[in-house]
């Protein structure tokens, strides 16, 4: 076999036969390029769901945020302290201070019914009752439109996913509050985390709305730096005023929406994992006819002298060309089909509804499209080796 | 669907025949005012030059085609005047087929391709197997029943194809160019055969060729040239 | 069907290109058959919902607890049989990854409300008998490997006893089985007069009430006049129909079947494509032999139908296999995914679906085909031979 050099022009050649033959073929060249972008598309548009889910979950905790719940609680809902305890609490080492004083902030946490704007059926929305420091005690929550409610009165906020999904929540609206109704004045940002699914209040005002005397289910704590939370966790659990877990705010929201990622992700990709086997069988069958049609072409080319590596790799080549073109139109439609597209479903472990976007990210396209060339090449190897170790004088005389 | 010889003894007539092809915006002339008679019993040889028409005309008396103008008459059946269905009928029962490249399935054993045309016909498992039996009998191929095509030689396809064609006893056989594709002692084998079936079952066979050492065998020869019919060869 | 084996043997003639359509098709049906166990996981309890059972909870949030004397106040509602209650306990049995449902209820009550729930006679004596009896499904049961006369201790993560325990002991007296497949039989349930003796606070309050209704056609009037009943009391009820209220819980969950739907076309649409273009090659390279049917006496239609029955032998073979195949394998994923969906299993009903999704398949992707061959003039094939 010649040089280097000449083996690569002898892959353009072929290539390029290949490629100008493709008018010829076009109806199969389109099912395949379809059949791996609608592959891509579910592919990533269901992955999209669980990595919109873990953005939401990611954005919620920062890293020198702390919660603490009532030992053997697996959740807000089910803990419960009284107020000397949350003061107890507040009062630990390794939480930040400003002026007004510790970075903690104790919380009561609810549901209350609210129809979803899509089915007009019922959902569980969180109703979180706050003291000042919860907007320091957290990252990125601003207020986007209307205003802050205001400390003592009957007033709420509430987060853009909430406001987006649930209906009855614009700045304005009143929401029932068993036999109270509260004015919503202003809907508030949290860098895409959970809280953006929750309505706030005071907490003060939230107790007797619920009959909760005056008590709180958590406290939520700014320490001064991530290093200090040993220290902070230490000094609680072994204090006998309080039986306390004390959990990284990072923890905690991964913690709380594990069975969902768990039940997304694996339902996500096994249902990839069946459609990219499908879809290689389907590209195998197309490789296969493109090659079985240009038997005779191909075994022309070998009996004047290309070589067989030659022709593997051109054939190759263009099954990955196709491929590549399929990956990144399925990937395109994943985007404009799911980016963004907001949703909510329902945390199991904390019966409460969750907003989150679907995102389609940097790291899905280029897995659709890795997954669209694996595809390619699978569906282009065994039809190209068949072609090219096929005896030539046999196949000169196919029709 | 009479299968009696019309009362005047020719089989087959084609009186006033023109076929007119459409390519684009040209029409061509294969056929111009053709008459012919064929009477039962008669092995024809029909000559000409490729392009001819001969084909064509095989085509129109199988009832593969509709003559342009003019009538094709079989067995007393005005074959151009039936409909789709009704003609895929008369040929099931009526007319068998051989053709130069044998056209056998080669998905099916010889003995399931001479099956073929029972399918058709409302006979019984046992009853068919009894008819592909006999037909692979006549042309000296029983023991080749359960081979595929592409394990049989050129010669041996081509009885396979002719046994197809007489295992529903047809009224007529239509050859187009069967030894065209087989070396000499081949096809001597194949003419032989088919002066058989002719000389003593009677069946009626017109058959295309271009080849003169098949014609002799043929009972008659006509010619066609420029889409007319004569009894002699042109010049 | 003397023409069965024609249309096999065609089949049968590239080897290669078969198996591999044959194969896209199988995975596609082994898709189908396991989004319809998920489907049937998420949304599937609304069918078997009781017509004649009412749903009470407190109106402003699900996890606000309600009066037990409601009982008695609702029992006295016009179209009311009976009532009972529920609470949620919300229990950890050694890992909180072992979820399942227990709930404290009036045991006769709750038979009777629930004669989905089989338990045998003298297993529902012991349970009378018991003060800290507890009856539990037979698939908690075989999951967890307990017998009858077990004693199996369960941490409450809401509930405490007078010593600050949160650890509650039962006793099993009785393992009970679903009437219908999809009846969930992973829920414990336990005496709710142990319960509300031994819990240290919110005695006397309950999760939520079922009622039995006398005529499943009145199910709207109840539930008003039970929200009137109620209507400016400290705890104001909403009631719904057993059905509307699963419904609504599973709509939480997300628009499952939507997104399934979406998938299962996508898949099938691109199924759609593999087969037409092979059903369209295949018969584009028999072009001579149709031809030679068609001079031998075949009709028309005869060669319509031959191309049409191949392509859906091939997809129904496809459809069949595959189904099996997901028959075979939700059964196995069951015990994994028990955490998350107790209820996993393919109903009946999808696999009649799907049969019927395996001829629209073979029709669909035969019918260009076959018009091409019918529509094929036999002189022009014979000569391209």
């Amino acid at each position: 076999m010649a040089g280097p050099v000449n083996w690569i022009s002898q892959i353009t050649s072929i290539t390029k036969f290949g490629l100008l033959s493709l008018p010829q073929r076009r109806g199969a060249v389109a099912a395949t390029i379809i059949g791996i972008a609608g592959v891509v598309a579910v592919l990533v548009g269901v992955l999209s769901i669980s990595a919109g889910f873990r953005q939401a979950m990611s954005a919620s905790g920062a890293p020198d945020g702390a919660i603490v719940l009532r030992s053997g609680a697996d959740s807000e809902m089910v803990s419960g302290f009284g107020r000397d305890e949350t003061r107890v609490i507040a009062d630990a080492p390794g939480i930040a201070r400003t002026t007004n004083g510790p970075l903690a902030s104790a919380e009561l946490y609810v549901i209350i019914n609210l129809p979803k704007r899509t089915t007009g059926t019922d959902a569980n929305v969180p109703l979180r009752g706050v003291e000042p420091a919860a907007f320091q005690v957290r990252d990125n929550l601003n207020i986007i439109r209307g205003r802050m409610f205001e400390w003592g009165k009957d007033e709420v906020i509430v987060g853009q996913g909430a406001v987006q999904e649930f209906a009855g929540l614009d700045v304005g609206s009143t929401i029932k509050v068993g036999r109270y109704q509260w004015p919503v004045v202003g809907v508030f940002t949290a860098n895409g985390g959970i809280a953006e699914s929750e309505i706030w209040t005071d907490a003060k005002v939230l107790q007797p709305a619920f009959n909760r005397g005056d008590s709180f289910q958590s406290v939520s704590v700014r320490l001064t730096s991530p290093s200090t939370f040993q220290q902070f966790k230490d000094s609680l659990t072994s204090n006998p005023q309080v039986s306390v877990q004390v959990i990284r705010q990072t923890d905690y929201y991964a913690q709380q929406s594990s069975r969902l990622t768990l039940l997304i992700t694996v339902l996500g990709y096994t249902i990839a994992v069946l459609m990219a086997i499908g879809a290689i069988f389907g590209a195998l069958n197309t490789m296969y006819s493109a090659v079985a049609s240009r038997t005779r072409e191909i075994a022309t080319l070998r009996a004047l002298g290309f070589g067989r590596s030659a022709v593997i790799v051109s054939l190759m080549l263009e099954s990955l060309m196709i491929a590549l073109v399929g990956g990144l139109i399925g990937g395109a439609l994943a985007y404009l089909a799911f980016n963004n597209f907001h949703t909510s479903t329902m945390n199991f472990q904390s019966f409460s509804a969750v907003t989150f976007a679907f995102k389609v990210t940097a790291e899905l396209l280029i897995n659709g499209i890795i997954w669209a060339l694996v595809i390619g090449l699978v569906g282009g190897i065994f039809p190209a080796w068949r072609a090219a170790h096929l005896p030539i004088a046999a196949a000169l005389r196919e029709l | 669907m009479s299968e009696k010889p019309s009362t005047n003894g020719a089989l087959v007539k084609v009186e006033g025949v023109d076929k007119i092809f459409h390519r684009g915006s040209e029409d061509i002339h294969v056929l111009t005012g053709l008459n012919l008679q064929v009477p039962s019993g008669e092995f024809l040889a029909l000559m000409g030059p490729s392009g001819s028409g001969k084909s064509t005309l095989l085509n129109l008396i199988g009832g593969l085609d509709h003559p342009t103008n003019g009538t094709v008459t079989v067995g007393g059946e005005q074959v151009n005047q039936l409909s789709d269905n009704a003609m895929a009928a008369w040929r099931a029962r009526h007319i068998g087929f051989v053709f130069q490249l044998y056209n056998l399935m080669p998905v099916l054993t010889a003995e399931r391709n001479v099956e073929l045309p029972l399918l058709l016909t409302h006979l019984s498992h046992a009853d068919r197997k009894k008819h592909v039996e006999a037909a692979l009998a006549a042309v000296g191929l029983s023991h080749r029943l359960k081979h595929y095509p592409r394990t049989l030689s050129g010669g041996e396809q081509q009885r396979v194809g002719i046994a197809r064609a007489i295992v529903t006893d047809p009224t007529l056989l239509l050859c187009d160019e069967p030894t065209g594709d087989l070396d000499r002692k081949a096809g001597d084998e194949i003419l032989d055969l088919l002066q058989t079936l002719n000389r003593d079952h009677g069946k009626t066979i017109i058959m295309v060729t271009h080849d003169p050492h098949a014609s002799a065998r043929a009972s008659r020869t006509v010619y066609l040239n420029k889409g007319q019919l004569s009894n002699e060869p042109m010049k | 069907m003397k023409f069965l084996h024609l249309i096999w043997c065609n089949l049968k003639r590239k080897k290669t290109r078969t198996s591999l359509t044959l194969l896209s098709i199988v995975i596609a049906f082994m898709l189908f058959g396991l989004l319809a166990a998920i489907q049937q996981a998420l949304v599937g309890g609304v069918a078997l919902a009781g017509a004649d059972r009412l749903i009470v909870r407190d109106k402003v949030s699900i996890i606000n607890l309600l009066p037990q004397s409601y009982e008695a106040r609702m029992d006295r509602i016009p179209g009311v049989d009976f009532s009972t209650h529920q609470t949620w306990f919300g229990g950890i049995y050694q890992d909180p990854k072992n979820f399942f449902m227990q709930n404290p209820v009036e045991p006769e009550k709750f038979l009777k409300i629930h004669p989905e729930i089989l338990l045998p006679p003298d297993q529902e004596k012991a349970w009378l008998e018991t003060r800290t009896g507890a009856i539990v499904g037979r698939r908690s049961a075989e999951r967890f490997g307990w017998k009858i006369g077990d004693k199996v201790p369960i941490r409450s993560t809401i509930w405490r006893q007078p010593d600050d325990n949160a650890t509650w002991t039962f006793d099993i007296v009785g393992i009970y089985d679903g009437k219908d497949k999809g009846t969930d039989t992973t829920p414990l349930f336990f005496r709710y007069d142990y319960f509300d003796e031994a819990r240290q606070y919110g005695k006397g309050q309950v999760g939520w009430y079922t009622i039995r209704i006398k005529d499943p056609s009145q199910a709207a009037e109840v539930a008003k006049a039970v929200d009137a009943e109620f209507e400016n009391s400290p705890n104001e009820t909403k009631t719904e129909p057993e059905g509307a209220f699963i419904q609504g819980w599973a709509r939480q969950i997300g628009n499952i079947v939507l997104i399934v739907s979406g998938i299962l076309g996508t898949v099938f649409f691109t199924i759609l494509l593999v087969t037409g273009n092979t059903m369209a090659q295949a018969v584009r390279e028999r072009t001579g032999e149709l031809g030679v049917l068609k001079a031998i006496g075949f009709t028309n239609m005869q060669v319509v139908v031959l191309v049409l029955a191949e392509s859906c032998l091939l997809a129904t073979l496809g459809g069949v296999i595959g189904l099996g195949l997901a028959c075979v394998i939700v059964p196995l994923l069951a015990q994994p995914l028990s955490g998350l969906l107790p209820l996993f299993f393919l109903p009946v009903r999808a696999l009649f679906i799907g049969l019927g999704f395996c001829i629209a398949l073979g029709l669909v992707t035969g019918i260009f085909p076959a018009i091409q061959a019918m529509r094929l003039r036999v002189a022009d094939a014979l000569r391209r031979m």
